[in-house]
């Protein structure tokens, strides 16, 4: 393996890395503050159908944006109607969701555009498209360093850059920030925070529509930046290998980011060469590289490597008492 | 709001959320321009209206009914196993290498042997999870969602790698001994000189579940497990303090739960497919979440909801075919709407109509 097939396979993670990166934040915040989601997936997926259909009506990705970030959104006020104000059981809100987002958008999809659920193909402004860094030529003629700079760091799409930096703003907004402390408190302990005069359903609110919103940003980038137009359950299990990744990651933000990576990293093994050949060890099948990043996650919860311990009042609905 | 007659905390709120669930279906059906009464009524015709409408529908319900069973008993531990779907994916492994290597002179032998199997690999395939929640507390859920993933990549390794026969391009194994082969309706019917149409998949699983249900129903109310997993599930400090062990309780509704759904390819791996196909559950482990919360986790619950369920899978492949405008997906939006209303907003339902009958009881007092 030489050094720029390194250089391109990790390119090829921060690419699919991007939209894990989105939806396990989105998780990050939905769970600490007491709100399992397990309905990322579902998310993702209506926002990258939504934008995918409004772009290409419209010609403008960034329209298609808006109306991604607002089926996410959409989804998401449901899953926090039915798991704060109605005090339901977030799991299978979750789950009703991932169906929803199924079967809505393949719908939807065929009544709109006749084409078996897909939407047509974008292009030009319907997508976004690759940015390059200034002198991304000439400075990747330098020897060793000039290919991370051209290949690796330039030539992704806006999404990819925005996921990397919300991992910090993340970190910012949760750690040092009132709101973030508040958010955290109010999934750990709920009667403390409501003690403290805080509204437990607007925070509990507000961490449910962040999380709508940034898996609305995976979701797009899904179907804008990564590929050109939606095609049926495209998302493919990306919400619950983010949901890993956020378990892996014990629920902390620049965690999650490494995590994110090393999926991403998975992933890009994997569909540069589907079975592994190790000298003397075997081949290993393309199929284990897929399993692999539940594999680990079930080895992190089984406490053989460190130990996940998840936002104490995760799960349950806050019922003030009377 | 504890003291609902029982009629409306079996029927009454149950069959409000379904007309929530349908009524939400239907003004989809309006948006894509037809009319939502008609689909209703290609829906009814088409799986209960002929004898082979309702082959079809009775095959679907039995895949639920095995599913929506398993949801059910972990429902009573308070336990939610979303794994259904892998397990019944490992237990059609356990069905298929019974029927695949070995030579069976009549199927009466096959089919004992391949339920053992297939419910002793659904219940393997539970067991880790299950085992990681009761001793190490990492959550059910999530595990069970992994283990759905880790089964089907499972899966299509074996498939493509071991199973599949040499020379042959699709993944699948190859065809099931003839011995193993299941008697369909038609031949049931034929036993009695009575006429069934031949194409149908329906065969004489239906009756196994049948008998699964009834078993079920036993295990839960009437032995001595099936009152601790009930107390533990309604309360774990009270069954805890009455000596009841929370590792047998988990593990107990687990297997059972997992070897349930593993059971539920007897119907579509030996008695339909006849070989081992990468996705032979399609959903079916989900649906019985949706089977699960709909009948309120009692197996005559579960068998209504499972054959509703069959209903509108066959009489939504139907539809499609009528009006092509609503694609089969509209299955899926009824079925995650059907989750909602009975499973998520439960109280959106359960709060009025409980202080309705407060209402009414304290006038009557």
């Amino acid at each position: 393996m030489d050094y720029l097939t390194i250089i391109q396979i990790l390119d090829s993670m921060l690419r699919l890395s991007a939209p894990l990166i989105f939806a396990c934040l989105a998780g990050l915040f939905s769970e600490r503050s007491g709100i399992f989601d397990i309905g990322l997936e579902g998310k993702m997926l209506a926002s990258a159908f939504f934008s995918a259909a409004v772009a290409a009506a419209t010609g403008s990705v960034w329209l298609g944006l808006m109306a991604g970030l607002t089926a996410s959104m959409v989804l998401a006020a449901i899953h926090g109607f039915a798991s704060i104000t109605f005090q339901g059981n977030q799991l299978i809100s979750g789950v009703a969701i991932n169906f929803l987002a199924s079967g809505m958008t393949a719908l939807i999809g065929q009544n709109w555009f006749r084409l078996g659920g897909r939407t047509p193909s974008l292009s030009g402004d319907g997508r976004f498209l690759p940015i390059e860094f200034p002198f991304a030529e000439s400075i990747g003629k330098i020897p060793f360093l000039g290919p991370i700079y051209s290949e690796l760091l330039s030539g992704h799409t806006i999404l990819v850059y925005v996921a990397l930096l919300t991992v910090p703003f993340t970190w910012w907004l949760l750690f040092k920030t009132r709101f973030g402390l508040r958010l955290r408190a109010v999934g750990e302990n709920p009667e403390a925070v409501d003690t403290g005069g805080v509204s437990v359903s607007f925070l509990r609110y507000r961490a449910v529509l962040i999380c709508g919103l940034l898996c609305g940003l995976g979701g797009a980038y899904l179907a804008t930046g990564m590929a050109a137009g939606f095609i049926r359950d495209m998302t493919a299990g990306k919400g619950f290998i983010a949901l890993a990744a956020l378990i892996f990651a014990k629920w902390r933000p620049a965690y999650a980011l490494y995590a994110c990576l090393l999926f991403g990293f998975l992933e890009a093994i994997a569909i540069r060469y589907q079975n592994i050949t190790i000298e003397g060890v075997g081949t290993i099948p393309v199929q284990f590289m897929q399993a692999l990043p539940y594999i680990l996650t079930i080895v992190i919860l089984a406490g053989l490597v460190g130990k996940a311990i998840p936002p104490k009042a995760g799960g349950e609905p806050y019922v003030k008492e009377r | 709001m504890k003291n609902l007659p029982k009629w409306v905390d079996l029927a009454l709120i149950p069959l409000i959320n379904l007309f929530l669930a349908f009524m939400i279906s239907g003004l989809v059906v309006v948006y894509i321009g037809e009319n939502p009464f008609r689909a209703m009524q290609i829906i009814i015709n088409g799986s209960l209206g002929s004898a082979y409408g309702l082959g079809y529908t009775l095959y679907y319900a039995t895949n639920f009914i095995f599913t929506g069973l398993a949801v059910a008993v972990a429902f009573h531990a308070r336990m939610f196993n979303i794994g259904g779907e892998g397990q019944a994916m490992v237990g059609g492994l356990g069905t298929a290498l019974v029927c695949l290597f070995i030579d069976w002179p009549h199927w009466t032998i096959a089919f004992p042997v391949a339920i053992m199997s297939a419910a002793l690999f659904g219940a393997a395939w539970s067991a880790i999870p299950a085992y990681l929640q009761a001793k190490r507390g990492s959550h059910i859920v999530i595990t069970t969602i992994m283990f759905n993933f880790i089964a089907y990549s499972m899966m299509v390794y074996l498939l493509v790698h071991v199973l599949k026969p040499k020379g042959q391009m699709a993944p699948e194994s190859a065809k099931f001994v003839a011995g193993s082969n299941l008697p369909s309706a038609h031949d049931i019917f034929g036993w009695f000189g009575m006429a069934f149409p031949k194409s149908p998949p329906l065969n004489i699983t239906f009756l196994l579940a049948v008998l699964a249900c009834f078993l079920i129903w036993l295990f839960i109310w009437r032995t001595r497990m099936g009152y601790a997993i009930r107390a533990f599930g309604w309360s774990e400090t009270a069954a805890v303090y009455a000596g009841i062990s929370p590792f047998k309780i988990i593990m107990v509704s687990m297997l059972v739960s997992g070897g349930l759904a593993g059971m539920m390819s007897i119907n579509s791996v030996m008695g339909e497919a006849e070989r081992l196909l990468i996705d032979s559950v399609q959903g079916a482990g989900f649906v019985g979440i949706a089977a699960a919360l709909m009948g309120r986790s009692h197996p005559l619950g579960v068998f209504l909801a499972a054959v509703l369920f069959g209903v509108l899978y066959q009489g939504g492949a139907e539809l499609e075919f009528e009006m092509p405008a609503v694609s089969r997906e509209m299955i899926v939006v009824i079925q995650a709407l059907v989750i909602l209303f009975t499973g998520a907003l439960e109280n959106l339902v359960r709060v009025p109509i409980g202080k309705i009958f407060m209402k009414l009881n304290t006038k009557q007092n």
